[in-house]
C-alpha cells in the first residue's frame, strides 16, 4: 500500500551523456512541483553515459511516479532506487570557519580529529576543512560548528554519491 | 556517395513512407526546402500559419493512423509550433517535427531568429534533439520516426543547424534502431489478464470505461466483439467515444462534467469498472474521493505512469490495449447483466441528453450532420461546441471524431479537419466550431481554398466565448467578463445582457468565406439546416462555411459541477436557482 508519509528518497539514473539531459532530469522534477535536494553528475566507465544520484523528499505515490516517468524518457538508461537498500553513500563538502582565534584553531583540529575530517587549508585567521561523510554526519558537523562559530561559516556541499553495497547489509 | 544533410532528410522521409509534409519555409530551413523542390514522391502542404501547420499534421495522423510531419524554420517558426505539439502529445498524436536551427557556431550567440527549441519543447513532447553532428543525423531521424509512433507515440521534436543540413556526409539511411534507453513493451502480462477476467466473471453491474488508447489502438473491431461477448455495458470519454458504434445497444454514452446521466451515474454505481486506454482525467473523474468509490478497478493502459496517478487501482494491466482485449477475447465468458443493462437504460430513457424542441439548437444542427453525412471525419473546435458534438454526435467504423481532448486547444477545429481530408480525400470532412475558436486560426481558409479541399466548416455563432460565458452564468453572478466577441467600445462596460440592439458580429464569416474563393452560407432557421448542409456536401470544388447563428445563452447540460461527484450532476440550469 502507498503510504502518504513524507520520506527521503535517493534514486541512481544512468543516462545519456549528452547536451539537455540534465535540464531533462530536473525539468520532471519541477513540472511534479518536487524540489530536489542534492544532485550530482559525472560520466561512467562508458564515456557515453553518465551516472546521476539524486535525493529529494517525497511520498510513495509521487515517488512511484517520478520513477516511473524517468523509466518512459528516451534519454534515461537505466533508473535504480537507492532508497532501502545497502549503498555506500558519501557527500563532499568544504566548510570555511573565518575570524578564527589561535584557541578556535586548536579547537578546529580537534574537532577534525574525532570527526574523521582533513585540514585542507588556513592561514592565521581561517581554516578550511574537507569532508568526505556521509550526509547525516556532514549534517552533524554542520551542526555543531554553526553552534560554535555562529556567523563565522561558509559551506561548500557537494552534493551526494552513492553506489549499491556488495559485501554489507548496510553502512 | 557523399550527399548534403538537406538531401539525407528528403531521403529519409521517403524511407519513412511520409507522403505528406506540413511545412513552412524559413531562413534556417531554406536548404531542407530546397532538397524539395520538385520532389514528386512527397506532397507539401503550405499552410498559413505555423500553428495551423501542426494542427493540419495532427488531423492527419489522427486520422490516418500515419506519423505526421511538420517542417518550419527555427526561432519564431519553432515558437508558433508550441501549442499544436502540446497539443498532439497530450492526446498522444505521433508527429515528428523537423525545426531549423542557425548554424552550429552561431548556437548560443543570440542570433538572429535563434530560439533554444529543445529547451522549450523539452516539457511538452515525448522526445525533443538538437542534430550537432552530420553523421548523427541519419540515426537521430530514424530514432525521432521509431519514438514517435511505438508505445505510447507521442511527439519528437528534431532540432537542425543550418550548417547540418549543408554538411555533405554518408547517404545510408539506417534500416533499425535500438535505443537502449527506450524500450516500449506492448505486450500484455496473462496471469493479470487472468485476475481481472476472474474479478470481472463475479460482478453484477459492471462496466467498461474506454478512452482515447482503444482509437489510438484501432481495437474497435475487438472492443466491440469483446462487449458482446461479455455483455458488459460500455461507457466512453470524450477522447474515446467511437471505440464502439454509439448506436450500439450496449454503449451508454460519455462520462465527466457534461456525459450523460446514464453514464456518470452507471460509473458511481457499478461494482467493477474495467478502464482501457484512459488516464482518469479530472474532467471525468468529478470529486476523485466519490468516483466509483463501490468499484473493484482494473486499468489497462500502455503507459506504466498512467497507472495509479489518479485514482488507486486494484488490478494494473499495462499494455498495448488490442494486444489486452485480444488475450481476454481468449477467456472472457458472457456475464448475466440484465438487470443492470435494464437499469441503466432506464437512467437512459429517464434522462436523456436533450435541448429541447425550442429554436435552432445545436443539437438539432449536430443530429442532422448525423442523418446527412455517412462517411465521415468530423472535427472539433474546443468549447460549447466540442462538448454539444460529443454529446450529440454518432459515430461508427465509418465516422470518426477528432478532438483536443486533453489540452483543449482553441483553433483547433479547422486546420485539423485541413490535415483529414488531405489524408483522406474520399470520406466528407466537417468541422465544427465555435466563432471564438475559428477565429484563432481562421487563415487557413487559404490553405483549404488552394488545395482544393472542399471541406464542410460550421459555425456556430452565439457572439460570445461560450463556455466561459456559461461558466460566468452559473457560478459567477452572471458576470460576463469579456467573454462578448459583440462588444465594442461604444458599449457599456459591464454588460450581461445580450438583446437585439448589440452591435453587429465580426467579421461577416459569409463575406470572410467568399473573399478566401470559399462558399459561405448563413443559416438562422432549422429549417434551413438541411439543405444548408446538403448544398455543402455537394461542393466538391471549395470549402463551405456555414454559419448557424444560435442562441446567444444556450448552455451545455447536463453538467457536474466542479467539487461535485459525477453522480451529483445538474440536469436543468435556470438563473437564479
Amino acid at each position: 500500500m502507498l503510504s502518504n508519509e513524507k520520506k527521503k528518497r535517493w534514486i541512481c539514473l544512468f543516462v545519456e551523456n549528452e547536451i539537455g539531459v540534465l535540464a531533462r532530469v530536473s525539468g520532471l522534477f519541477s513540472s511534479k512541483s518536487y524540489n530536489i535536494d542534492t544532485i550530482t553528475v559525472g560520466t561512467t566507465e562508458d564515456t557515453s553515459v553518465s551516472r546521476m544520484t539524486i535525493s529529494f523528499t517525497s511520498d510513495d505515490k509521487t515517488f512511484e511516479q517520478i520513477k516511473k516517468q524517468f523509466n518512459r524518457s528516451v534519454e534515461v538508461i537505466k533508473v535504480v532506487d537507492y532508497t532501502d537498500i545497502p549503498i555506500h553513500m558519501k557527500e563532499i563538502i568544504f566548510i570555511r570557519v573565518n575570524h578564527c582565534s589561535e584557541k578556535d584553531k586548536t579547537e578546529l583540529f580537534r574537532i577534525a580529529n574525532i570527526f574523521d575530517v582533513s585540514i585542507v587549508d588556513y592561514n592565521y585567521t581561517s581554516v578550511i576543512l574537507e569532508c568526505t561523510q556521509t550526509e547525516e554526519r556532514n549534517d552533524a558537523l554542520i551542526k555543531l560548528l554553526q553552534e560554535k562559530f555562529l556567523n563565522r561559516i561558509e559551506i561548500t556541499r557537494g552534493g551526494v554519491v552513492a553506489t549499491e553495497a556488495i559485501g554489507i547489509s548496510n553502512s | 556517395m557523399k550527399i548534403s544533410g538537406a538531401e539525407l532528410f528528403v531521403k529519409a522521409l521517403k524511407e519513412e513512407k511520409v507522403d505528406t509534409l506540413f511545412a513552412y519555409p524559413g531562413g534556417q530551413a531554406i536548404d531542407l526546402f530546397d532538397a524539395l523542390y520538385g520532389e514528386k514522391d512527397i506532397e507539401v502542404v503550405l499552410p498559413r500559419h505555423e500553428q495551423g501547420l501542426v494542427h493540419a499534421a495532427d488531423g492527419y495522423a489522427r486520422s490516418t493512423g500515419k506519423v505526421g510531419v511538420c517542417l518550419v524554420t527555427s526561432g519564431p517558426g519553432a515558437t508558433n509550433l508550441v501549442t499544436g505539439v502540446a497539443t498532439a502529445n497530450y492526446d498522444s498524436v505521433p508527429l515528428v517535427c523537423f525545426t531549423g536551427q542557425v548554424p552550429t557556431h552561431l548556437i548560443g550567440n543570440d542570433a538572429f531568429q535563434e530560439v533554444d527549441t529543445i529547451g522549450i519543447m523539452r516539457s511538452i513532447c515525448k522526445y525533443a534533439v538538437t542534430v550537432r553532428k552530420r553523421e548523427d543525423l541519419g540515426e537521430i531521424i530514424k530514432k525521432a520516426f521509431y519514438v514517435a509512433r511505438t508505445g505510447k507515440p507521442g511527439v519528437v521534436v528534431v532540432d537542425i543547424p543550418k550548417d547540418i543540413q549543408i554538411a555533405l556526409g554518408d547517404d545510408t539511411y539506417p534500416e533499425e534502431i535500438n535505443i537502449r534507453g527506450y524500450k516500449p513493451n506492448s505486450d500484455v502480462h496473462t496471469g493479470q489478464i487472468k485476475r481481472a477476467l476472474t474479478v470481472l466473471k463475479n460482478a453484477k453491474k459492471p462496466v467498461f470505461l474506454i478512452g482515447g488508447g482503444v482509437n489510438i489502438a484501432h481495437a474497435n473491431k475487438e472492443l466491440t466483439k469483446l462487449v458482446e461477448l461479455t455483455r458488459v455495458p460500455v461507457i466512453t470519454t470524450i477522447m474515446g467515444k467511437g471505440a464502439i458504434d454509439t448506436q450500439h445497444e450496449l454503449y451508454v454514452g460519455n462520462i465527466g462534467i457534461h456525459g450523460c446521466y446514464a453514464a456518470n451515474k452507471a460509473i458511481s454505481e457499478c461494482d467493477v469498472l474495467f478502464s482501457i486506454g484512459t488516464r482518469f482525467n479530472d474532467r471525468i473523474t468529478g470529486k476523485i474521493e466519490e468516483f466509483a468509490k463501490n468499484a473493484t478497478i482494473i486499468h489497462v493502459d500502455i503507459d506504466t505512469a498512467a497507472i495509479s496517478r489518479n485514482i488507486v487501482v486494484d488490478i494494473p494491466i499495462v499494455g498495448d490495449a488490442k494486444n489486452a482485449i485480444k488475450a481476454m477475447l481468449e477467456k472472457a465468458k458472457t456475464l448475466n447483466t440484465d438487470n443492470w443493462i435494464k437499469q441503466i437504460k432506464e437512467w437512459k430513457n429517464d434522462y436523456p441528453i436533450d435541448m429541447g424542441e425550442e429554436g435552432m439548437t445545436p443539437q438539432k444542427i449536430i443530429q442532422k450532420i448525423n442523418k446527412i453525412f455517412k462517411d465521415v471525419i468530423v472535427t472539433t473546435d474546443v468549447g460549447q461546441n466540442q462538448l454539444w458534438t460529443t454529446q450529440f454526435l454518432d459515430l461508427n467504423k465509418n465516422k470518426q471524431l477528432l478532438t483536443s481532448g486533453g489540452l483543449g486547444t482553441m483553433g483547433y477545429g479547422l486546420p485539423s479537419a485541413i490535415g483529414a481530408k488531405i489524408g483522406n480525400p474520399k470520406k466528407d470532412v466537417v468541422t465544427i466550431s465555435g466563432d471564438g475558436g475559428m477565429q484563432m486560426n481562421i487563415q487557413e481558409m487559404a490553405t483549404a481554398v488552394v488545395n482544393e479541399l472542399p471541406i464542410i466548416i460550421c459555425v456556430l455563432n452565439n457572439g460570445y466565448l461560450g463556455n466561459v460565458r456559461q461558466w460566468q452564468q452559473m457560478f459567477y453572478n452572471k458576470q460576463y467578463s469579456h467573454t462578448c466577441l459583440r462588444y465594442r467600445k461604444s458599449c457599456e462596460k459591464a454588460c450581461s445582457n445580450p438583446n437585439k440592439d448589440c452591435p453587429i458580429f465580426t467579421p461577416d464569416f459569409i463575406k470572410l468565406a467568399e473573399s478566401y474563393g470559399a462558399k459561405g452560407i448563413r443559416v438562422t432557421s432549422e429549417d434551413d439546416i438541411e439543405k444548408a448542409l446538403k448544398e455543402a456536401k455537394n461542393n466538391k470544388k471549395t470549402p463551405t462555411l456555414i454559419e448557424f447563428i444560435i442562441d446567444r445563452e444556450v448552455n451545455v447540460l447536463p453538467m457536474v459541477k466542479p467539487g461535485n461527484p459525477l453522480s451529483e450532476i445538474t440536469l436543468d440550469f435556470k438563473e437564479g436557482e
